[in-house]
């Protein structure tokens, strides 16, 4: 139990997706224009974690493992394996939303598909397959059951979303302020993105 | 041979790399240009594995266009440059085992790259396959050198060194000189490469004002 409570605290903000390791940044930068359309992005992209990465860690100890199902190491079948799983969760959550949410649906736009190639979601279930080796008793990072995955799925993408959101309120104000040419839109997102990756630094000490 | 290098394909080859930059402009592949350049030598590593795979998965799928159904081309690409990031991840881990270390997961992220999947779409599906290799690769250097630059930089003022050798000779380190550990951190990479941005954005600017 405490294991699963430091592992979802980690995710969220030591290990944060966005902040140190820039995973989802395409979509992070194009959709953190309004606070409402991230929030939307930042559930969507949560749900396809906890699906995602559960499963993906069921396949890769029962299928891909050498103590699987077929006897033999098939890790390097992992990358189409898992980009597979990612898609086809995808393909559901997209019609989900576009049934209950058409609003959210037209506002999302083509960055609804693009979750299956939002780097935060394959790099969780990368992430996750290398953390299945390490040991719960040594490392808060250690992934050893379903449980934690879940632990560790919603974490990050709780950790995803409330970068997604902070820095859409931040340009929702930025508007309004006189930034040199050259430098608006794009440049002054990333450098407003490094600021808050440093205050997020100031997480890395937690120990948990 | 002069079809080979007509001046549409030179156009295809050359506006990637400046004006259409995949990075500073279409803003593309960001997440694994900020994770791999606290130093040069991933940088450069990860730069040539995108190349190599941009440059022949827009041939594969500009090959296979035709016979693609549109409702499940976004799979088929996948698949495709899954197949091509498995066969690049073994090759690195074969002959650059320290290098595919340090990369850790950004290899297999390469699958997740926008930039392959903005290339298919946008590129491959439409053109044939000699045209689709050039933009493919020249996507893949506008990518790599931007990578390069922002790696130099930061291994240079995080650790004084390139690609591992000592740049910074002791005599300016005894003069009181230190090296900047922020660097290394991954919020430099942001704003970095925000400056850089910056800079492109303004050199282009000028020059389309003359």
């Amino acid at each position: 139990m405490e294991h699963l409570f430091s592992l979802f605290v980690r995710s969220i903000f030591v290990d944060n997706m966005i902040f140190a390791f820039f995973l989802g940044m395409c979509s992070y930068l194009a959709v953190s224009k309004n606070v409402k359309t991230a929030l939307g992005l930042g559930v969507a992209v949560t749900f396809v974690l906890l699906v995602t990465v559960p499963v993906d860690y069921l396949l890769q100890v029962y299928v891909l493992s050498e103590n699987g199902i077929f006897g033999i190491d098939l890790t390097y079948l992992a990358f189409i394996l898992f980009i597979a799983v990612i898609a086809g969760i995808t393909q559901l959550v997209e019609m989900l939303v576009e049934r209950f949410s058409p609003s959210l649906y037209a506002a999302l736009g083509i960055f609804l598909p693009l979750i299956a190639v939002n780097c935060a979601i394959m790099g969780a279930s990368l992430f996750m397959q290398q953390r299945i080796t390490m040991d719960a008793a040594t490392s808060s990072q250690a992934i050893n059951s379903v449980w934690d995955s879940l632990a560790y799925a919603l974490g990050s993408g709780i950790g995803w979303l409330l970068a997604i959101v902070g820095l859409a309120a931040i340009r929702e104000k930025m508007a309004y302020t006189d930034v040199p040419k050259p430098l608006q839109g794009l440049g002054i997102t990333f450098i407003t993105v490094g600021l808050m990756a440093l205050a997020f630094m100031c997480f890395s000490g937690l120990n948990l | 041979m002069s079809k080979l290098f007509s001046k549409e394909n030179k156009e295809v080859f050359s506006s990637p790399l400046n004006l259409n930059n995949p990075i500073a402009v279409q803003v593309l592949g960001i997440c694994s240009a900020l994770a791999v350049t606290s130093q040069l030598m991933p940088a450069i590593v990860m730069g040539l594995s995108v190349t190599v795979i941009t440059s022949f998965s827009n041939v594969i799928i500009s090959l296979i266009r035709k016979t693609i159904p549109n409702r499940i081309r976004i799979i088929i690409q996948l698949v495709v440059v899954a197949a091509l990031v498995t066969i690049v991840s073994m090759l690195l881990k074969a002959f650059a085992y320290d290098v595919s270390v340090q990369l850790s997961v950004y290899v297999g992220l390469i699958i997740t790259n926008c930039i392959l999947m903005g290339r298919l779409e946008a590129f491959a599906m439409m053109n044939g396959p000699w045209e689709s290799f050039l933009d493919g690769m020249a996507n893949g250097l506008g990518y790599a050198y931007v990578l390069v630059i922002v790696g130099a930089v930061r291994e240079l003022l995080g650790s004084g060194c390139l690609a591992g050798f000592q740049i910074i000779p002791d005599a300016v380190y005894e003069m009181g000189y230190m090296n900047n550990g922020m660097m290394t951190m991954p919020a430099m990479a942001l704003i970095l490469l925000g400056c850089f941005i910056w800079a492109h954005r303004a050199y282009n600017e000028n020059k389309e004002k003359k």
